[in-house]
């Protein structure tokens, strides 16, 4: 890849003027302007549904702006498809990957080329690539048996074959390990030293203080501000992205908890399907007012834990859920309830709510016993709709009522009203998966502090999350889940990041590396 | 300029109502159009199939008699359709449960009477369910397809139904011909008449379940179950209800509902079994739930709308000369037309203007 580094007046690699689009209902991109310089690397920050995405996929030709010019080196750029953006030398690492898992990974990369390529040459290539930029990877392997952070290097190995000038990533570390984070930023440095440039979409404020030169701030699709990120606090982003005072969790550090109230022993989980984790083993338990994290990199059985916990899947024989000294792990999902545990799965849509139906059946679906909104075989509608009303009110859900389907709410207002429907049934024991994710700043602070206040009235909590922030700034102690495994218990205060990544599975992820991790920890700690 | 289709922020409820009925006025549409294309007055055609059996009085006999079945089978398949379970083979469970109240009422001899009557029906309901459990069974413990096991049973029950006619329940009287011994008399449903226009006790039936089903499916828990496991599998898991007990309720609805027809057609209307029993009426229920929206009182509806069809086709057989299978044909092109629609509840289709060439023009600097 020749390096060509640009300085002086030259023009901008890639700079948009004027860029608006609009859909049904939304403005998505209300004249946005800003210019990316060839070795820059510049972040495009902003809240879930501010437009970071709407805006590259434009800047890649999947979809076209309204009005609006794109230049690129200073020229009117054209790219009516992806194809196109390519040869411009735009290359593009999605945050949902699209590999196939029964191939290898250079089958993978060779699917994904333009032109047909002989494959002992692409190989060549390809091993070019990984060498230069430290990307560790069998182009043999097969996808399926590979971890996310390996198959994120697939993309990337991908997207450099192209000799890209302009690489967008797009929340690229929303699934990796703090190492694999580290290892990541360290080949996107040694790229941008080369002259390329790249825009780099995410929302996590510290990344982007550590890598990115500039960032431009989106908020409701317009330009609200250019920083240096390097001079800015992550909380005065925070604020330009939000566009207000963040408003923080108050929480009382505490070391008294009460009595255990969730004791979870040996659960074991066969495989499901081909898909699914086993789990091995997992014990832990949660005290009266304790906030228990468990952080990992995802699909490592946090959803086969929380459906295991909620009752929809059955554990093995020999495995104990105790509430409160109550065995329930035989009892299927309403008796569960009925004994206290309530839960909030990852996947809003579908899962944790029926789309179609509206606010006060969807409270029928997880409150009718512990609510009383059934009674004789019967739907007592009245009640459910004054239950759904209490939850928009209590949890500020914007919606036009509680007849309103589950699906016209936005990500943020549906998870309050999930969130709502569960804490205000008063559970002994809540476990809640990722219940910020695709959340805007204002509702994540609010489920935050609800889950605190429903902590400090007495109830036990296990917060499932793949966002290590919000289990350090939420928890009180944590574990970390990897390849259906969850390590002892630690304390939030005083916890090791480096300890913890290793936890997750290091930069490698294979099946191997907890008990390999597990043994560098201890290792560790008897120095 | 190009058409685009457009998701709507929620289903349009307009959109449910307007779709069945220009789906219906389509077909006469079409219909006029195909006939005079064939040479045949499509006019006078579609006018008979569609008119002629509500404006005569001896006519409206027929659509209520046809309509009843179709209603029932109808209303138990929309259940099984609103949890995505697909009972294909409601013309088995019919002709079962036809099977198992005649075998119910030969067991009783010449005795008739209210309490006869009762276990016949019970007897017909019972039949229909127990041939719709083995689809939920296979299903539910080999994951087998329910609606290939429940369509190929249709078949098995064609043969047990031809087998027990020509064989030991053949009737002695009847000239050796395969039919079994008509019903005793007080083993016929009661009769009633309205302003000139009789029908039998199996209509009043048809006419009072959707408002049962209505409630059913609006209201009681059963209802909110089938719902949920219909239209979010994985939330009505997490909801605490069971997907396999989901199948076996929606089968054996459907199946006591296409059973309850079955009895419902021989103890009022045809009295005896014979080959022509099976008349498709299970199978133009699947029509019927569909143009019917799945809800009980569209359902209701529907069933008039198709059983006017099946008249009418008999109709225009007589009056233009087309072939009685013409109402086939149009059933199926109402069907066609709903399910094409049915995109219109959830999209809007929007004429946009051509915005390449807004964008090829260059920025004004």
């Amino acid at each position: 890849m020749p390096a060509e580094m640009q300085q002086g007046n030259a023009p901008a690699r890639l700079e948009l003027r004027g860029i608006t689009k609009s859909f049904p209902g939304v403005l998505a991109n209300d004249n946005v302007s800003f210019s990316v310089q060839p070795g820059e690397i510049h972040a495009l920050l902003g809240e879930n549904g501010a437009g970071k995405s709407t805006l590259v996929k434009m800047i890649y030709g999947i979809q076209p702006q309204d009005s609006g010019q794109m230049l690129w080196n200073g020229e009117s750029m054209s790219v009516p498809n992806p194809k196109a953006a390519r040869r411009l030398g735009i290359g593009m690492v999605f945050q949902h990957f699209s590999l196939f898992e029964a191939l290898t990974v250079l089958e993978n990369i060779a699917l994904g080329m333009d032109g047909a390529q002989p494959s002992r040459q692409l190989e060549a290539q390809v091993r070019e690539v990984m060498q230069t930029y430290g990307l560790a990877l069998d182009p043999h392997r097969i996808v399926s048996t590979l971890s996310v952070g390996e198959r994120q290097r697939i993309e990337i190995v991908r997207a450099l074959l192209l000799n890209p000038k302009l690489l967008i990533m797009d929340e690229p570390t929303s699934v990796l390990t703090p190492q694999e984070v580290e290892q990541l930023f360290g080949t996107l440095r040694q790229l941008a030293s080369e002259g390329c440039s790249i825009l780099y979409i995410s929302h996590k404020l510290h990344e982007i203080k550590a890598l990115c030169d500039t960032a431009t701030i989106l908020r409701q699709g317009k330009v609200v501000g250019t920083c240096d990120p390097k001079v800015e606090t992550p909380k005065s982003m925070a604020e330009m992205m939000i566009g207000g005072n963040l408003k923080s969790v108050s929480k009382e550090q505490r070391a008294d908890f009460g009595e255990v109230l969730l004791d979870v022993r040996s659960l074991n989980l066969p495989r499901l399907d081909q898909f699914s984790t086993p789990l091995h083993n997992v014990t832990f338990d949660v005290r009266r007012g304790e906030i228990f994290g468990i952080a990992g990199v995802a699909g490592n059985g946090q959803n086969e834990l929380l459906e295991v916990m909620s009752g929809e899947i059955e554990a093995e024989p020999g495995s104990h859920i105790l509430i409160d000294g109550r065995d329930v792990a035989r009892d299927g999902a309403s008796r569960r309830r009925m004994a206290g545990i309530c839960s909030v799965p990852e996947e809003r849509h579908g899962h944790a709510a029926v789309t179609d139906f509206t606010l006060a059946e969807n409270t029928i679906l997880t409150a009718r016993h512990r609510r009383n909104l059934v009674t004789g075989g019967l739907v007592r509608n009245r009640a459910a709709d004054s239950y759904a009303k209490e939850v928009v009110a209590n949890f500020s859900v914007k919606t036009t009522g509680s007849q309103a389907t589950a699906g016209s709410l936005s990500g943020g207002n549906l998870q309050k009203f999930i969130m709502g429907r569960e804490i205000m049934q008063t559970p002994d024991v809540l476990v809640v998966s990722q219940p910020t994710w695709g959340v805007d700043a204002g509702a994540a602070a609010a489920i935050h502090q609800a889950l605190v206040d429903l902590a400090a009235s007495g109830s036990a909590i296990v917060v499932i999350s793949q966002d290590l922030d919000e289990l350090l700034s939420l928890c009180d102690t944590m574990a970390v889940i990897n390849v259906g495994k969850l390590s002892d218990k630690m304390n939030v205060e005083g916890v090791d990041i480096q300890e913890v990544g290793l936890l997750m599975g290091g930069v490698h992820g294979d099946p191997g590396a907890t008990a390999e991790a597990e043994a560098q920890v201890e290792a560790a700690h008897a120095h | 300029m190009r058409i685009k289709l457009e998701k709507r922020a929620a289903p349009s409820r307009l959109m449910v109502v307007l779709t069945p009925i220009a789906s219906v006025l389509l077909t006469m549409l079409l219909g006029v159009i195909i006939f005079d294309a064939m040479g045949i007055d499509g006019f006078r055609a579609v006018q008979d199939i569609f008119l002629t059996p509500i404006l005569a009085t001896y006519k409206i006999q027929d659509v209520l008699v046809k309509a009843a079945p179709l209603i029932i089978i109808a209303l138990g398949l929309s259940v099984g359709n609103r949890a995505n379970v697909w009972n294909i083979g409601a013309e088995g469970q019919y002709i079962i449960g036809a099977l198992a109240g005649a075998g119910a009422a030969m067991a009783f001899g010449q005795t008739g009477g209210f309490f006869v009557i009762i276990v016949v029906i019970a007897a017909g309901i019972a039949g229909g369910m127990a041939w719709a459990a083995a689809p939920a069974f296979l299903r539910n413990r080999y994951g087998v397809n329910e609606i290939l096991s429940s369509l190929m049973l249709t078949y098995v029950a064609l043969q047990v139904l031809s087998y027990l006619i020509g064989g030991p329940w053949k009737d002695p009287n009847g000239r050796n011909f395969p039919q079994t011994a008509p019903l005793a008399d007080g083993q016929v449903l009661p009769v009633y008449e309205i302003a000139g226009v009789p029908f039998h006790f199996g209509v009043v039936v048809a006419l009072i379940l959707p408002f049962l089903f209505w409630f059913l499916m609006s209201r009681s828990v059963l209802g909110f179950q089938i719902r949920v496991v219909g239209s979010a599998p994985h939330a009505a898991r997490h909801g605490g209800f069971s997907q396999r007990q989901t199948v076996w309720l929606s089968m054996l609805i459907g199946g006591g509902a296409a059973g309850l027809a079955g009895v419902l057609e021989l103890t009022g209307s045809l009295k005896a079994i014979n080959l022509g029993f099976p008349s498709g009426y299970g199978f133009t229920a699947i029509i019927v739930a569909f143009l019917g929206r799945l809800h009980p009182i569209g359902v209701l509806i529907a069933g008039v709308v198709l059983a006017i069809t099946y008249v009418g086709g008999q109709v225009a057989q007589t009056t233009v000369h087309i072939p009685n299978s013409t109402a086939g044909i149009f059933q199926a092109m109402m069907l066609f037309f709903i399910l094409a629609s049915d995109i219109l509840v959830r999209y809007r289709i929007r004429i946009v203007g051509n915005k390449d060439a807004a964008q090829a023009a260059p920025a004004g600097e």
